[in-house]
């Protein structure tokens, strides 16, 4: 049956996302939500350092460019000077989960009025394809050649799990990119991360699996296989902490 | 009356488009655009119109229009 | 009235009549006072205090808030300002206004908890990455803290550039009676700032527009420099003390003159822009300037000489450092005699 698609305004231009990349799916998803909602003039998106600095060219809608690892703090600052608004930090693996560890789970923990997408592709993209602590075991990168050794460099980081033990979070899920049908349910879980910011429930997380075939070296098809057989299996999919309420 | 337009300028020739469709309607055309990417075509005939290569489309090559 | 207020709280209370609504920071001594003030008196005025998880975090936070055109404030000292360095250069690349207050602690690492001036180099220099420059204004008193505090949201605002205020660890323990000017609040728009519907916000610091920049750090050095000068018309010898050392060096001065001794001092208030227009006033026949200045190896005395080259003086540039303590006036006029007895090697 025919379904009516039309491409949301705000990605509207194209993106400089290498090809097969997830993240662009995930840019429109964000779109089609803050467009429903009327907030495509009332959001400012705050972009952490990796292949989220694409949006630069590409994002049509106010932006704020911060630090490495920096996104929720200053995503926090926006909220403070405009509860207005929506406040969204858009984010990878390697900035919210590495350098940006710090700042991602303190504003979890304080529960702060804004909402975070992490793009995790299991390696730093923009640099080049090295080990991110979301790297999966054995997988090679430029900084773990032979395979990653967890015995050395630990076992693949899930953030979103920690932070929805937190007692006061509004909203943690883990989404992929994977399959038409994981898109479907990740873009209600993008809805609900939102609408909780909206709703002034608190926090909301979304991480996102999303294939990085540029530096996975594999085309699109493999890329997604082996985050169908491997990556989904140990990154739970799912909602971690639904909202109240729902 | 539902149509499926393709951007083609903006195909980076991925094809996860041409691995989820259910009706097997789309294909690389042979032909490069302007960025060097042999761009996906939809054969009309077969095409639902279901939109599931715009869900999976990373570029927004695809939209569906009433014609 | 002027009543008797410590220098931290008052570096805090001088914020809320400025109209700063957001303050982040995290403890460290000697300016935690700043934080204890503003953590009840933030709310009180229906405003904003957060206790960050580190400095850094507490930069981003006045980052976003500022971007939105918040008036906002940060403060630290010694090893946790210098976290903060890579966000005041992430606001010098955005052309963000921001307020930082720097309460100096003595030395590099963790130091000591000291009065010093040990981070001079790396605040008038901009210690992040980049070409960029912070407006830095240095009091010597307790007033003149709150009164550049006071002005400090304006003139951020006004070039699109972080100010900071460069204390001292005993300026912000000690108490002295102050009085306070009323509550201001800006109430317009600034214009560029980020408001969701994704407007023109004239990024200066732009690879493709060059020359911007340094435009508007010529603008800065242009209007903004700021000084005491104190009997240098004809003075012999020229002491050039910033913060609390220029108060006892002011009294050497008294003393010596009171012995006939020909000497004056000149007292940068902005430590950048770098008052030249200062040395523009000091005696053409002068035999010498004595930087004084509580740090180890010497750090204001490049600029005293860098001054003294501008203004074509070729004369010996002396430096007195006095490592963690405020030289006392006895000290000073000590060195100056040292100095005049041709006792004491010139730096430059």
């Amino acid at each position: 049956m025919a379904v009516l698609r039309k491409t949301p305004e705000m990605v509207s231009i194209p993106n400089s996302f290498c090809p097969g990349c997830g993240h662009g799916i995930l840019n429109r998803l964000i779109a089609e939500v803050i467009e429903e909602n009327g907030y495509e003039k009332k959001t400012i998106l705050t972009l952490g350092v990796g292949c989220s600095c694409n949006m630069n060219g590409s994002w049509k809608g106010d932006k704020i460019q911060t630090a490495h690892g920096r996104g929720a703090s200053t995503a926090m600052g926006v909220k403070v000077a405009r509860p207005d608004l929506l406040s969204i930090a858009y984010q990878g693996d390697g900035d919210a989960y590495v350098i940006g560890l710090a700042e991602t789970i303190n504003a979890a923990y304080r529960n702060e009025n804004i909402t975070v997408f992490v793009v995790n592709n299991n390696n730093f993209g923009m640099t080049g394809g090295q080990m991110s602590w979301t790297t999966m075991p054995d997988q090679k990168t430029t900084t773990s050649v032979h395979g990653r050794d967890t015995n050395w460099t630990g076992m693949p980081i899930k953030v979103p799990e920690m932070i929805a033990t937190m007692p006061n979070v509004a909203y943690v899920a883990r989404g992929s990119v994977q399959s038409p049908k994981e898109i479907r349910k990740l873009r209600k879980y993008v809805k609900n991360a939102i609408e909780a910011q909206l709703n002034n429930e608190g926090y909301s997380l979304v991480e996102v699996l999303a294939p990085c075939p540029t530096n996975w070296g594999m085309p699109v098809d493999k890329a997604l296989a082996w985050m169908d057989q491997e990556v989904s299996s140990y990154y739970t999919l799912g909602e971690l902490k639904e909202r109240k309420g729902e | 009356m539902a149509k499926l337009t393709i951007s083609a300028e903006r195909c980076k020739s991925c094809k996860y488009c041409i691995s989820v469709c259910p009706t097997k309607s789309l294909s690389l055309s042979g032909k490069l655009n302007a960025a060097g990417y042999d761009y996906v075509t939809v054969d009309h005939e077969k095409c639902t119109q279901c939109g599931t290569c715009y869900l999976v489309c990373p570029d927004n090559v695809f939209e569906v229009v009433e014609e | 009235m002027k009543k008797m207020w410590k220098g931290n709280h008052a570096i805090g209370e001088a914020a809320m009549r400025a109209g700063c609504q957001f303050y982040a920071g995290y403890p460290i001594t000697p300016q935690t006072e700043v934080g204890e003030y503003l953590s009840w008196r933030m709310p009180e005025l229906g405003r904003t205090f957060l206790q960050a998880e580190n400095e850094m975090s507490a930069m981003y936070m006045i980052f976003g808030a500022y971007a939105c055109g918040m008036r906002s404030m940060t403060s630290s000292s010694g090893p946790g300002f210098s976290l903060k360095q890579e966000g005041i250069s992430y606001m010098c690349a955005n052309n963000y206004p921001a307020v930082l207050v720097n309460v100096q602690r003595w030395g590099p690492g963790l130091g000591t908890l000291d009065s010093s001036q040990t981070d001079y180099l790396r605040d008038t220099r901009c210690g992040g990455n980049g070409d960029c420059r912070v407006i830095v204004l240095t009091p010597n008193s307790i007033q003149e803290t709150i009164d550049l505090i006071y002005i400090a949201f304006d003139l951020a605002e006004k070039y699109r550039n972080p100010v900071e205020i460069l204390s001292e660890a005993a300026l912000g323990q000690m108490m002295e009676a102050v009085e306070f000017p009323e509550f201001k609040e800006r109430t317009e728009d600034l214009g560029w700032t980020w408001d969701g519907t994704d407007r023109d916000h004239g990024r200066l610091a732009n690879p493709d527009k060059p020359g911007a920049t340094k435009a508007k750090y010529e603008r800065i050095e242009a209007n903004e420099q700021r000084y005491e000068t104190y009997q240098v018309e004809d003075a012999d010898y020229v002491f050039v003390a910033f913060g609390l050392p220029s108060r006892t060096a002011k009294n050497a001065v008294d003393i010596l003159r009171a012995q006939g001794e020909k000497v004056g001092l000149i007292r940068p208030i902005t430590v950048w822009p770098f008052p030249y227009k200062a040395f523009a006033e000091v005696n053409k026949d002068v035999k010498g300037f004595i930087s004084v200045e509580s740090t180890d190896a010497g750090q204001l005395i490049e600029d005293v000489a860098l001054a003294a080259k501008k203004l074509r003086f070729n004369v010996p540039v002396y430096g007195q450092f006095t490592n963690q303590h405020i030289p006392k006036a006895k000290e000073v006029v000590k060195f100056y005699e040292q100095v005049k007895a041709g006792q004491i090697k010139e730096v430059f």
